[in-house]
């Protein structure tokens, strides 16, 4: 099939800053590269509920306690949004979750940490959503409707996520030594996976290009990773927490931050399936769509019924 | 019994009422096995911070939509009927509350 004209309309809408929407025609490319970013972000969503809800029966107060159920519950909401998105482009939820659990897909590697302290869910929300957050409010504006609908939704939610993250990081750093002591070290080693989390430079990273070509992102990885190294900064002083990048300098000429960066050869590590928690994860996520699956029969078996009897009433 | 296969159930696409008298508006789509847990399920995920207080869930099968390659001539004979709209009109000078 001659496809030239589709895509002329197709190139035309995004040159326009129009949304694609679910029925219009796209390049193969364009639907391969929104499933595979899409899902990876579901699945991210989804394995992001395991190391916070690591702390939840160990929360130190019932006012926590309620607080990160409710954050936690909201990642599995934005999963669901996420998943949705993507199943519009043509693929059901049980590939989907069928390709997390086989370890086919990705999911970002920040969540491969462990969260060894309460301050690492402080850490957590501020600088962890807070990366997110960044690339989020990007993919507000991205080029395909339904992805951009669930980013807005998934930004407003968002941002409670930081503020209680920031919270905790402010009480730990403004409490005894040893609550400051744990809130430095949860900053120590959550800073390099944060950054991380912008993925590679923009030289070496092997999608970005198309990316950017489609209108899927609107901004470089790098320019993102900039801009949250200049928000965070600040707010870590103002709380009297420190950085551990010696190279962390102030740039008048560029107006933002000289910054060291990150270790990529841990980054390609983890992502390959070698990082702390990899195994654990992909375990307990097996572990819990298998216990799942009598509710889910269950669930099928009373519909049936239910629809035999109406049939017969 | 019939082994079941496994499966995340069907599709509903969920709408939400924000406020008693505003119109019904699509918000995403949930995944369940029956209409009750299509409910359930759409106040879990869409209505977590007061979106609404009312909502409505249909099977995604049926609902029907338009094709956008053909958007063109099925709107079109919307397009060349400027008299239904009021500034069309031609009215004298000083005229009120028409």
């Amino acid at each position: 099939m001659d496809t030239t004209h589709f895509e002329e309309i197709f190139e035309a809408k995004l040159a326009r800053n129009e949304m694609i929407e679910p029925k219009d025609w796209m390049p193969d490319n364009y639907r391969k590269h929104l499933i595979r970013q899409i899902s990876q972000h579901a699945h991210s969503e989804v394995v992001g509920m395991l190391p916070e809800g690591n702390w939840i029966t160990r929360a130190p107060s019932l006012r926590a306690k309620k607080i990160l159920l409710a954050k936690v519950q909201d990642e599995g909401g934005h999963g669901l949004y996420l998943y949705t998105a993507a199943e519009t482009l043509g693929i059901s939820r049980d590939e989907l979750i069928d390709q997390l659990l086989t370890g086919v897909a990705k999911y970002s590697s920040i969540f491969n940490y462990p969260t060894l302290t309460w301050a690492d869910i402080g850490a957590i929300g501020w600088l962890v959503d807070g990366a997110a957050i960044m690339n989020q409010v990007m993919l507000q504006r991205t080029s395909y409707g339904p992805y951009a609908r669930a980013m807005v939704r998934i930004c407003k939610e968002e941002s409670f996520h930081q503020r209680q993250g920031y919270e905790i990081m402010t009480m730990m750093a403004r409490g005894t030594p040893e609550q400051r002591a744990m809130a430095q070290d949860a900053v120590n080693r959550w800073w390099w996976p944060t950054l991380m989390m912008f993925g590679p430079p923009d030289a070496e990273s092997p999608n970005s290009a198309n990316a950017i070509k489609w209108k899927i992102k609107r901004e470089s990885n790098d320019q993102l990773r900039q801009r949250f190294v200049n928000q965070t900064l600040p707010q870590g002083e103002l709380i009297g927490l420190t950085f551990p990048d010696k190279g962390l300098t102030w740039n008048e000429e560029k107006q933002g931050y000289d910054f060291t960066a990150p270790d990529w050869a841990e980054f390609k590590n983890v992502i390959s399936g070698n990082g702390p928690c990899n195994r654990e994860r992909l375990a307990m996520r097996r572990r819990a769509h298998d216990e799942g699956r009598w509710v889910r029969e269950a669930a099928q078996a009373y519909a049936a019924k239910n629809k035999r009897y109406q049939a017969v009433a | 019994m019939e082994a079941i296969k496994d499966s995340q159930g069907a599709v509903w696409e969920v709408f939400i009422q924000a406020k008693p008298g505003q119109p019904y508006r699509h918000v995403g789509n949930v995944h369940a096995f029956d209409k009750e847990m299509a409910m359930q399920n759409a106040r879990d995920v869409y209505t977590r911070r007061g979106e609404g207080t009312a909502i409505w869930v249909v099977p995604s099968n049926y609902i029907v939509a338009s094709s956008p390659e053909d958007i063109g001539s099925f709107f079109d004979p919307a397009n060349d009927k400027v008299y239904r709209h009021p500034t069309f009109y031609t009215l004298p000078e000083g005229v009120q509350h028409i």
